[in-house]
């Protein structure tokens, strides 16, 4: 079930949607920022020794932990040569006002969905190399992500700290011996990364373009898009998040906006987890 | 999604799909309006092998009352899939894809409907999909906006929806299952045909940013035809309406 929730017509709403038009029209917006700009991002991965990988991610002020942890266990039968990863959001009552417990509400389930086809349309993992016996074993990465702090725009930082934790992931090694699976102790492997995805995501406001929201201005988006992108620019996914029109010439436009942003939001994640 | 399989051809050497189709061809479609008895409004559509119903409940009482809004109706949207939908059998409750698929469902019948018109009221939509064959979504949106017009609800426009993805290189119209789990790329894309915009749009596998354009105008051609199919339901449903009077 989905429910209309907050009211994006009601009038206070309307003022800031003028107020923010009429700026992103002088080429300003209200934090000061131009409006393709992205707020600072600062990666640190690393941060939890008990995790297998991680990595916490800012974004202005909102701030994802990102934690991996490796089993193994059996694979899927349509696919007895690929590893498994599955990745799960929450948007921690923490990190915001209007989150609250309990099981993952339809926002966080349609973050971890994003997030997770970001990593599986791009093929980043190489899955065939998370093999431990064909259709018996293999490694399963559970890829867990926490919003600890809500600041506006979770999808770009939320994928930024996935791709960093599973860059920076140790695999624990595990070996049949004798048909038993045993751990060879001190040993582990990074994960096989294949490209590397990021996503941007853009708000419309009329004609008008802008990046990474802030919380205001979500709640004054005509609509908003998160695309993802893989290393060769090719676009891996797409989600309109809200509702409102997009004509076919925005989104056009979105496209292009896109591809730049992701490169220079890549650039920012490479340089961070020292992938070349 | 898996790489292209040797065994499964998806584009032969006359350039025909799997079901003989041509790239830019619909399967054939068979949509109907008032086809349940106890909803406001309803609808049923057929697309090749896809099978959904959807129908409408309201304007009517919120419950729980909490939920109601001052200004304007909530829309309360479902998609639900059989569990014998499919080929393996479906676990009984929401699964996570049904949940998405809801909120991007409601947020696109949103844009349509004038909630403003019945406030602190609730409109059900519900979408239940009783074969799977690709195109669930696309053809889901479809029936649940000819549901809406059905159960009499002001809206700007109806919504046609249809996907296009790219198999064995090349971008089709309208994908079928097999295309979708073999295929490199899948766009599920709706439209307010109308203003010619688009209410819902996804993209699951890889695309260039020209296949992407060249894709979006592929469905939008395909999405003029679901309308005009739409328009001719309602019209169906109606003009019986008129001869009894």
């Amino acid at each position: 079930m989905s429910l209309s929730t907050k009211s994006p017509r009601m009038s206070p709403i309307k003022i800031m949607q003028n107020r923010i038009y009429e700026l992103l029209k002088q080429g300003k917006r209200i934090d000061g920022r131009a409006p393709h700009e992205i707020r600072p991002v600062s990666i640190s991965t690393s941060v939890i020794e008990k995790a297998d990988g991680s990595a916490m991610v800012s974004m202005g002020g909102t701030k994802i932990l990102t934690g991996i942890k490796v089993e193994t266990g059996t694979p899927y039968s349509d696919r007895p040569n690929e590893g498994v990863f599955t990745v799960n959001a929450e948007l921690l009552p923490l990190a915001s006002a209007s989150f609250e417990p309990g099981p993952p509400d339809e926002r966080a389930v349609e973050l971890a969905r994003i997030v997770d086809r970001c990593i599986r349309e791009s093929r980043a993992i190489d899955l065939e190399k998370l093999v431990i016996t064909e259709g018996e074993r293999v490694y399963m990465l559970y890829i867990d992500i926490y919003v600890l702090d809500y600041d506006g725009n979770y999808f770009d930082p939320a994928v930024l700290s996935a791709v960093a934790a599973l860059a920076t992931c140790k695999i624990p090694r595990y070996e049949v011996r004798n048909g038993k699976l045993e751990r060879v102790e001190g040993e582990s492997m990074k994960t096989p990364i294949r490209t590397i995805p990021v996503s941007v995501m853009i708000g419309v406001i009329q004609d008008r373009l802008l990046v990474d929201p802030s919380p205001m201005e979500e709640r004054a988006l005509d609509t908003s898009v998160i695309l993802g992108y893989d290393s060769d620019s090719n676009i891996v996914s797409i989600q309109k998040n809200a509702p409102g029109l997009l004509s076919l010439n925005i989104m056009e436009q979105i496209i292009e906006l896109g591809s730049k942003k992701a490169e220079e939001l890549r650039s920012i994640l490479v340089e961070a987890v020292g992938l070349g | 999604m898996m790489t292209e399989s040797k065994e499964i051809k998806l584009i032969d050497e006359e350039g025909r799909r799997v079901d003989g189709r041509k790239p830019d061809e619909l399967r054939p479609i068979r949509i109907e309006a008032g086809v349940l008895e106890k909803s406001d409004g309803s609808a049923y559509i057929e697309v090749g092998r896809t099978k959904i119903f959807a129908a409408v409940f309201g304007p009517r009482e919120v419950h729980p009352k909490h939920l109601e809004l001052p200004d304007r109706a909530v829309l309360n949207c479902r998609y639900h899939m059989a569990s014998f939908s499919v080929d393996e059998r479906k676990p009984l409750g929401m699964t996570r894809r049904e949940i998405e698929l809801s909120k991007v469902l409601r947020e696109a019948l949103e844009t349509v409907v004038f909630l403003e018109e019945f406030p602190r009221t609730m409109i059900d939509v519900f979408v239940e999909v009783i074969q799977a064959d690709g195109g669930t979504r696309t053809a889901g949106i479809t029936a649940a906006s000819l549901a809406l017009a059905d159960a009499g609800i002001p809206m700007s426009d109806l919504i046609a929806a249809t996907a296009v993805g790219k198999v064995a290189g090349t971008l089709v119209l309208d994908i079928n299952d097999i295309e979708d789990k073999y295929g490199e790329a899948d766009m599920p894309v709706a439209m307010t045909p109308r203003r010619n915009s688009i209410v819902l749009l996804q993209l699951n596998g890889r695309m260039t940013s020209e296949e992407l354009k060249k894709a979006l105008e592929m469905a939008s051609q395909g999405i003029k035809k679901i309308y005009q199919l739409q328009i001719e339901a309602l019209k169906k449903r109606y003009s019986v309406v008129s001869l009894e009077e």
